[in-house]
């Protein structure tokens, strides 16, 4: 059997009704501070409870109910939080239940983002402090309560796996005992936390509260919503962004057995029916013009000119140290390049000479010669990531039954806020009338920090019947995605005779997705998503500075993707020291080693992973091994990849070596689960990710096309930790950005072919 | 077109003929059920919307991502791309029974030993392929374990844990003499 701990549908949502009730208000005849909370599954917990905080309940049976303010999308959240309260409170884990956190941004806000969603990897690093709080708060109350019964001073009392214990006398109350005591307690101001020595959970290898119903079908995703009478639909949405639907045939589609309704909308068409093959089937049976707009022509390489354009003019400064241009100046003469093609050039003041390697679709120069260490060099670069979508495993979903006065979701979301506020204004209620039941996510990535499914969803069931769940086919997934945007970048850096960057400047031009989601966050022509992991490197670069342009593609919706800015900058960042170390002809972890005077915390990952890797050992021919070391999302991180490239140019990773230090590990497994993930990940991108247009339309349709790491081409991932009391850094997205540079200089090593564009292309990296 | 030539009368009888046609019995997990749908619908859709089991996921209907896998007679198969017309008296275990089958509740096991587990979504599928394999070799090399998992993909990379999680079941298994 497995424990029913984990509530997993949000239950009524309606706050307005019944939140902040004041102190002493009493619902059901128990006791509550601040806020009583809507009551899910977990009813054991409502009769007589005690509510310090919004995150916690205690009942009269002794279950505490812990309202996570963060979704569980596989990154172990669901496990890792409540080990945070049940180490502050002094109970098991198996005595916390755990309901999803309604929409409110006033009570569940994300202190490090400001709006309540889960991403940037920053739920631990948001819950640290104020998550241990509560729990401390709670225990410190039914201490008092308890004390106050005895008649004895709280001193002489330890909490201890659920029970206050008077210590002289071995007296024992359970926290259920004295739950409406504990609620007329005052509410301490400042609470000691726990110091790392007295932890007795956190830092262990806890077991995923989630895991069992999730290996015997029983986990309920939003796609398995399946509210009473419910229709399934699916929907084509024009090919082409901002498109339009010019006329619909669906007599064929109507004729479907199962399909009950055709809904068309301004730029879709969804069928609605008994069961998503008959959806699928009334689909691919509807004749359909569109009208494909403004966009009709778009192209890739056409959004890539315009980014690369954008370089060339300023941008909003990122970080400015020193005087890169006139460091830069005491560098070589600069070598101007064609921008169509990856390039790199390394000149020197003397002798001038000049290699050239003109191939048909690119044009290598290298430009200096062994005399460089009595010279100056300047060395310059472009680079280019694709467009990226986040095929989550579960395809895009919402349910949604719109009834007159009010509207009710069943979605899994990244931040339920935002759902609820867009869907409500779709549907033309005020948000207290949208109901949103959150789920376990199916992979996140990003893409379900998003609202447009839901809002999608509403339209679509305003115009049925009962509720209706709307089911993206993998098709419309991956070519409806948002998606990580697409950057150019021009780097450029001066080494000094040995060959130490003295001057570094980069300019990249992209999309702020920031500035979309979070306006208020984009000021001055920046957002600290897009810079992050071009600014503030770990390494020791007198004279820096970082320039970012805000430009928006057309015709193709951007978004968050998991590792967000570093995803971009770390690629860019970690492949130039690399190509600066073999410009100045020195071992890459030995250069970069040089430079970290300043962050010995980078230095002591290096080190470890270079260790464990066996960095400088031979290989065969035609394997390299690379390394990337990044500061991002609060962890310090080294990876070293090791690569084999075929004669073909096929790429393949053999094995992944990387040291972290995260801080404080609250639960070591999931941080090993994490790297291992984000690895995977990363290297999927590395290899595989693109996603282009082409007369406006994505030219990716399914796994097909858009293609993704399997089994057999898994490496091995060696993790290895760094222990430390500092506060604990983020841990979801890290490997992510870090694993493609790393992939990117094992080529490097490999095949002597710096990859200046992502992803992988084998055709480059062919052999005779 | 063949049914131009109907009358208003024989489209009555045509509609109960269909009905009666289109209905399928289906044996899945032990129970049979009777549904009425085209019979090119995939089984994916009639064990989730139909019959309610929703273990079984969706992921890409073409077959390439192993999401959907249940076990028709023993063998791991898709039912995104599988048509209730083709099971005839076939015998269809799902995730929700797997755990009855030696080798599932092996896999299952090992699955939480080794905390495989991610965001989930994929693993139904994941153990429906692994069970299988394990079910019908009991000691299966990382060939094998390639050979029989490459076909299912995880976003979230638990492939190493899977890896080892297989392996880690194999070893209850009587070594081969």
């Amino acid at each position: 059997m497995i424990p029913d701990r984990i509530a997993f549908c949000a239950s009524d949502t309606n706050l307005s009704r019944r939140s902040f009730l004041g102190t002493s208000a009493a619902i059901g005849g128990g006791l509550m501070l601040s806020l009583t909370l809507p009551l899910g599954r977990s009813e054991a917990a409502s009769s007589d409870s005690f509510a310090p905080n919004a995150f916690i309940r205690i009942g009269s049976d002794s279950q505490v109910v812990l309202t996570m303010p963060y979704v569980e999308m596989g990154q172990g959240t669901y496990t890792s939080i409540p080990m945070l309260i049940a180490e502050e409170l002094d109970v098991s884990l198996k005595q916390v239940w755990l309901e999803h956190a309604p929409p409110n941004e006033k009570l569940y806000a994300n202190p490090l983002l400001g709006v309540q969603a889960t991403g940037n990897s920053n739920a631990m690093r948001g819950a640290w402090k104020p998550l241990r709080e509560a729990g401390a708060t709670a225990r410190i109350m039914l201490v008092a309560a308890a004390t106050k019964r005895w008649g004895v001073d709280a001193k002489s009392c330890r909490t201890e796996d659920g029970e206050v214990i008077h210590v002289p006398t071995g007296r024992r109350l359970k926290y259920g005992e004295v739950v409406a005591d504990a609620a007329n307690m005052p509410v301490p101001g400042n609470v000691t936390l726990k110091s790392p020595g007295d932890f007795k959970l956190i830092g262990t290898r806890a077991k995923r509260l989630d895991a069992p119903e999730k290996v015997n079908g029983t986990a309920l995703y939003g796609i398995d919503a399946r509210p009473a009478g419910v229709k399934i639909a699916t929907l084509a949405q024009s090919p082409v962004f901002g498109g339009r639907v010019k006329s619909v045939d669906d007599t064929a589609a109507k004729a479907v057995k199962g399909v009950r309704q055709i809904v068309r909308l301004d730029d879709a068409v969804a069928v609605v029916a008994d069961h998503m093959g008959a959806a699928k089937k009334g689909l691919a049976a509807l004749k359909i013009e569109w009208d494909d707009g403004q966009h009709a022509k778009l192209a890739t390489e056409e959004i890539a000119r315009k980014l690369e354009q954008a370089t060339l003019g300023s941008g909003a400064v990122a970080q400015n140290i020193g005087d890169a241009d006139k460091a830069m100046a005491s560098a070589a003469t600069k070598v101007e390049a064609s921008y169509q093609v990856p390039f790199l050039a390394h000149a020197t003041m003397e002798p001038m000479n000049c290699t050239v390697h003109f191939r048909k679709d690119e044009c290598e120069i290298w430009i200096g010669n062994q005399a460089m260490a009595s010279a100056t060099t300047k060395v310059e670069a472009s680079y280019q990531v694709p467009f990226l979508a986040h095929a989550t495993m579960e395809p895009m979903n919402c349910t949604v039954h719109f009834r007159k006065d009010e509207c009710e979701i069943w979605i899994g979301n990244q931040a339920v806020a935002r759902v609820q506020a867009m869907a409500a204004k779709e549907a033309g209620l005020s948000p207290d009338k949208v109901i949103i039941r959150n789920h376990l996510i199916g992979g996140g990535f990003g893409r379900r920090l998003e609202a447009d499914g839901a809002v999608r969803a509403v339209q679509i069931a305003k115009h049925v019947d009962g509720p209706v769940k709307v089911v993206w086919t993998r098709e419309e997934d991956i070519q409806h995605d948002m998606y990580r945007p697409y950057w150019f970048d021009r780097i450029s850096a001066g080494l000094d005779k040995q060959g130490k960057p003295v001057a570094w400047k980069n300019r990249f031009a992209g999309s702020s997705v920031i500035a979309r989601w979070l306006p208020p966050a984009f000021k001055d022509g920046l957002d600290p998503d897009s810079t992050e992991g071009a600014i503030d490197l770990v390494y020791d670069l007198p004279n820096f500075h970082v320039e970012y342009v805000r430009a928006e593609p057309p015709g193709i919706p951007t978004a968050f993707w998991r590792s967000v800015g570093p995803s971009h900058n770390v690629f860019v960042t970690e492949s130039f020291i690399d190509e600066l170390a073999a410009a100045a002809k020195q071992d890459a972890v030995a250069y970069r080693r040089a430079l970290l005077g300043k962050s010995p915390r980078a230095k002591a990952v290096l080190d470890l992973a270079a260790e464990k890797a066996g960095w400088g050992q031979p290989l065969p021919k035609g394997t390299g091994r690379g390394v990337s070391l990044q500061f991002a999302f609060g962890s310090w991180l080294a990876l070293v990849a090791e690569v084999e490239v075929s004669k073909a140019g096929t790429v393949r990773v053999r094995r992944v070596v990387c040291a972290i230090d995260c801080g404080t590990v609250i639960n070591p497994d999931t941080v090993q689960a994490q790297i291992q993930s984000g690895i995977i990940f990363g290297a999927t991108a590395a290899l595989y990710g693109e996603i282009t247009l082409k007369d406006g339309r994505v030219e990716q349709t399914n796994f097909d096309t858009y293609q993704m790491l399997r089994m057999n081409e898994t490496p091995t991932i060696e993790v290895h930790v760094v222990e430390s009391t500092e506060p604990p850094g983020g841990m979801g997205e890290t490997g992510t950005s870090a694993i493609v540079p790393a992939i990117a200089n094992a080529v490097f090593a490999a095949a002597g072919r710096r990859l200046r564009k992502m992803p992988v292309d084998a055709s480059l990296l062919k052999r005779a | 077109m063949p049914r131009s030539w109907d009358s208003s009368h024989s489209k009555r009888s045509f509609h109960i003929v269909r009905k009666v046609i289109m209905s399928f019995a289906i044996k899945v997990n032990d129970n049979t059920h009777s549904v009425d749908v085209d019979g090119d619908t995939p089984l994916l859709w009639v064990l989730r919307d139909v019959l309610g089991m929703t273990g079984t996921k969706f992921g890409c209907g073409i077959a390439q991502c192993g999401a959907c896998t249940v076990h028709i007679d023993g063998i791991a198969t898709r039912s995104c791309v599988t048509s209730i017309e083709s099971l005839g008296k076939s015998q269809i275990t799902t995730i929700e029974a797997i755990g009855n089958t030696p080798a599932g509740a092996k896999i299952q096991k090992a699955w939480l030993d080794h905390e495989v587990v991610q965001c989930g979504y994929c693993q139904s599928g994941q153990i429906m392929s692994a069970s299988a394999l394990l079910a019908s070799n009991p000691h299966p090399s990382n060939a094998d374990i390639d050979d029989a998992m490459s076909g299912n993909i995880c976003r979230c990379g638990t492939y190493v844990r899977i890896r080892e999680a297989i392996n880690l079941a194999a070893q209850t298994n009587e070594k081969r003499g």
